[in-house]
This record gives C-alpha cells, sequence and structure tokens, in this order.
C-alpha cells in the first residue's frame, strides 16, 4: 500500500470569477479503521490564502506548523502578507530541501493575488508545481476527482455557483473512495468574504 | 538552544532528517510514492542563425496525466534556454538555481552569460549528486561565441551536438532528425522540423501528449513560442456543463467571515520635505 493511502484523503481547488473554492473530505483513518470524522485538511495561512495538505496526516501537520512559521516571520520582517504566488514558492522550496527523504505530503494551495486575481495550484511531494486556470486535486480520491472536475467544471463560476459545482464533485469522488468521505469542508473565498460550510455525505 | 537552531530558515542545501524515518516505513512495507515526471519528448537543433528548442507538454504521476499543458521550457538567462526531461521537481529546481546563479554572475561582471558557463553549473551539480538529482536537459543558446546546443544526462555527462533529443520519445524525435535534418536550416523549416520531430513524440511514446511549445533563440533575440501547435484540442465537453440548483447540496454549517479592506500604507517621500 501506497504511503499517501494510509490515512486517505481528497482535496480539490476550483477556480471561479474573481473569487475561488478549496474543498476537502472530513475523513482521518488509519487504513482501513476510520479514526475520527471531523478531520481538516484545509489550513487558512490569511484572509486570502489557503492550504489544503493530502497524504499523510502526520506530515500535513508538521508542515503546516513549519510554514506558518515561515508566513509570520515573513509578515513581521515585510509587514505585509504573502502574495499566492510567493507563497506556493515557498511551499516548493520547503519540499525541494527534503528531495531525499519527503514528506509525504501533496498540497493544494489556493489564494486570492492582486486585484483579486485567483491563484489555484498543486504540487508533488518533492515541490514540483503545476499551475492551472481551472481545477487542481490530490489525495487518494484524486483520480476519481480528475473525472468529476474534467466534466463538472465551467470557466467564470459565480460564487454559489462554483460552491454547489465544488460540492458536487467532491461528494461525487469520494463515494468511489473507500479511504475519504464522510462530508467535507469547503472554503469560499471572495474579496468581501470568506464562507467556511460543512457538507454532509454517506457515512460508510 | 538547541530547537531553536532546528527551526531557523535553512540557508540552502538538502535536509536528510526524514530519511531514516522514510526507510523505516518502507521496511514496514509501506510503498513511497511515485513522483510527478515529465515523460517527456524535448528537442534542440542549430539552424543557420541560431538554436530553436521544442517540447511537448504533458506531465504524468504513473499512468496519470497530471498536466496536461506544463512548461517544459526553462529560462536560463535571456539568450539562453534549457529543455528539462526526469523527475518535474529536479528541472524546476536545478534550472532556478542555475538561472540565479548566472544572473548574479551577470550582475558581477556585466556581460552576457555563455552557455557553456551555464553547462559546466549544471554539469557539476547533477555529477556531485551522482545521478541521484534525475534531470536530463536540453540546453540551448546563442552567445558571443555563437550557437550551442548541449545535451545533459542526469550523472553530469554531456554532449555538443547541431541536433539533439532527449526524454522517453527522443527516439521517436530522432527518428525525424536523422531522416530530415540538415546544415544550414532556415528559420522556418528549422521550426517547422522541431514541431514535426516533437509530434513524433507526442504521438508514438505515450509519455508525452498534448501541445508543442518552441523556443527560437538568435543574436540578441529569444522568440518563446509558447503552444505553438495545438495538435490535441478537447473535443469532448458539453457546451452548456452540469449546472446544479442552488442549495441542492445538502450543509450542515455555514460560517461567514467578513473580509476588512487592509489599510493602505502611503508612504511620504522624505525628500520632499
Amino acid at each position: 500500500m501506497s504511503i499517501f493511502e494510509y490515512n486517505g484523503s481528497a482535496l480539490v481547488a476550483m477556480v471561479g470569477k474573481n473569487c475561488f473554492a478549496i474543498a476537502s473530505d472530513r475523513r482521518l483513518g488509519v487504513q482501513l479503521q476510520t479514526v475520527a470524522t471531523d478531520f481538516r485538511r484545509i489550513y487558512r495561512i490569511h484572509d486570502k490564502v489557503y492550504i489544503g495538505l493530502s497524504g499523510l496526516a502526520t506530515d500535513a501537520q508538521t508542515l503546516y506548523q513549519r510554514l506558518v512559521f515561515r508566513h509570520k516571520l515573513y509578515q513581521l520582517r515585510e509587514e505585509r502578507d504573502m502574495k499566492p504566488e510567493t507563497f506556493a514558492s515557498l511551499v516548493s522550496s520547503i519540499l525541494y530541501e527534503k528531495r531525499f527523504g519527503p514528506y509525504f505530503c501533496q498540497p493544494v494551495i489556493a489564494g486570492l493575488g492582486d486585484d483579486d486575481q485567483p491563484f489555484i495550484c498543486t504540487m508533488d511531494c518533492l515541490g514540483a508545481k503545476e499551475l492551472a486556470k481551472d481545477f487542481v486535486v490530490s489525495g487518494s480520491a484524486s483520480e476519481s476527482l480528475y473525472g468529476a472536475c474534467e466534466s463538472m467544471y465551467k470557466p467564470d463560476m459565480e460564487p454559489e455557483e462554483l460552491f454547489e459545482n465544488i460540492s458536487q464533485a467532491l461528494l461525487a469522488s469520494v463515494d468511489r473512495d473507500c479511504l475519504s468521505g464522510w462530508g467535507g469542508h469547503v472554503f469560499l473565498v471572495t474579496p468581501s468574504e470568506v464562507q467556511e460550510r460543512t457538507l454532509k455525505g454517506r457515512m460508510d | 538552544m538547541e530547537k531553536a537552531r532546528v527551526d531557523l530558515p535553512p540557508k540552502g542545501g538538502f535536509s536528510f532528517d526524514l530519511c531514516r524515518r522514510n526507510e523505516m516505513l518502507t521496511k514496514k512495507g509501506l510503498q513511497l510514492p511515485g513522483f510527478r515526471k515529465t515523460g517527456t519528448t524535448i528537442v534542440g537543433l542549430i539552424f543557420e542563425d541560431g538554436v530553436i528548442l521544442g517540447a511537448d507538454t504533458r506531465a504524468t504521476e504513473g499512468p496519470i496525466v497530471a498536466d496536461k499543458n506544463c512548461e517544459k521550457i526553462h529560462y536560463m538567462a535571456p539568450n539562453i534556454y534549457c529543455c528539462g526531461a526526469g523527475t518535474a521537481a529536479d528541472t524546476e529546481a536545478v534550472t532556478d538555481m542555475v538561472s540565479s546563479q548566472l544572473q548574479l554572475h551577470r550582475y558581477a561582471t556585466r556581460r552576457e552569460s555563455r552557455v557553456i558557463t551555464a553547462l559546466t553549473l549544471l554539469k557539476s551539480h547533477l555529477f556531485s549528486y551522482q545521478g541521484h538529482v534525475s534531470a536530463a536537459l536540453v540546453l540551448g543558446g546563442v552567445d558571443i561565441t555563437g550557437p550551442h546546443l548541449h545535451t545533459v544526462y542526469p550523472h553530469g555527462s554531456t554532449d555538443t551536438l547541431p541536433f539533439a533529443t532527449m526524454g522517453s520519445g527522443s527516439l521517436a524525435a530522432m527518428a525525424v532528425f536523422e531522416s530530415k535534418y540538415k546544415e544550414g536550416l532556415t528559420r522556418e523549416d528549422g521550426i517547422q522540423l522541431v514541431g514535426e520531430a516533437i509530434c513524433s513524440g507526442i504521438f508514438n511514446d505515450l509519455g508525452s501528449g498534448s501541445n508543442v511549445d518552441v523556443c527560437v533563440i538568435t543574436k540578441g533575440k529569444t522568440d518563446y513560442l509558447r503552444n505553438h501547435q495545438l495538435p490535441n484540442p478537447r473535443t469532448y465537453i458539453s457546451s452548456r456543463g452540469y449546472s446544479f440548483d442552488r442549495g441542492h447540496t445538502e450543509v450542515l454549517s455555514t460560517k461567514i467571515t467578513p473580509l476588512k479592506l487592509k489599510a493602505e500604507v502611503v508612504e511620504n517621500d522624505a525628500m520632499e520635505e
């Protein structure tokens, strides 16, 4: 079994018109045994940048702590928040530092940049960036997420439409993955507000 | 004190502190993950007044296409570009690192970078990691001494060639070059031949796919033709797409946080007062 499938996870981010959404499942398991059903994989870096960490949960939490530390140092030195592009480069270099003994995490980064342009990106566990204009996925349900997003995604969605779209893509995909599920967390970020919603899903 | 030292941002170089743990996990029967690769076709050739580089745009993770339109022609210097094949993180990191070294070298010397400088920096880094940094590169550029084309292997060996191919589609592309390349090609014929070689990789090698990127470097001018050819357009999407009614998804709870506008600091010009 792959180390990415030890805890199980599903992560997806989608771009809309001047907004973005990032969603994850809520399950934490140890192989086929479910341990928690309210687990968080999406973390807030600042108001307009979010990171989701799929893969091994212990590494995800360690990595998150290091990222918060580095972002706070940046805030103190620069007296401003990081742009999403800058943050993605930071994550990438932290991951590549451990090229020969990696963290088992595949991050998904989503943020609103200057002029509220949405930015999404994903990486492999060595920090190879993949910038996308439409959607990015990762986790043990990534294969079914690719399929669902590929057919459901539309360009220039309004926030509420985007929310329905990403939620349906997530729920449809985790139903085809044993290792993720138990509903979802969705963050819908627009220039004026952040909506954090908890989704109801199957509990098997 | 020990802890504080560990948490400080690193100054550079690799960190090996998870290697022991990861080795233990493998011994317990957990598989280490595959990395994102660029199972690739990359090519380059010398034509009458410069160098043309070409690449496909598919990135793979095992059998899954991870990115349908990625960039494999990396910037090194205004007059030097580099195509990368192998582990995506390695090609990206190694080219970024060398391009930064070249920029600093230009600041220090105030001269245009030379291709041989880039080549030496690349091969000495790759050789020192004995092939573990798996980047296979096609390096091309035009400097004061004329056009240059080199290939760099992951172990640090290099070749100097009039036409070169690399990656999993290298055989398919080389078949085209071997039958059609001749010295002193015109710019149009050169771009045409590079496009043909990449298409041969796209259609005959499963690791390569999607579009053709081309980069034409001549003395004093570089043209990066991103998505020069699009031989595989998307045909299967419905024009209307899926639409869901609002409130279709069952929501358990909603938390709305309004975002405050950040106050902008306007700095007065100290010199004016």
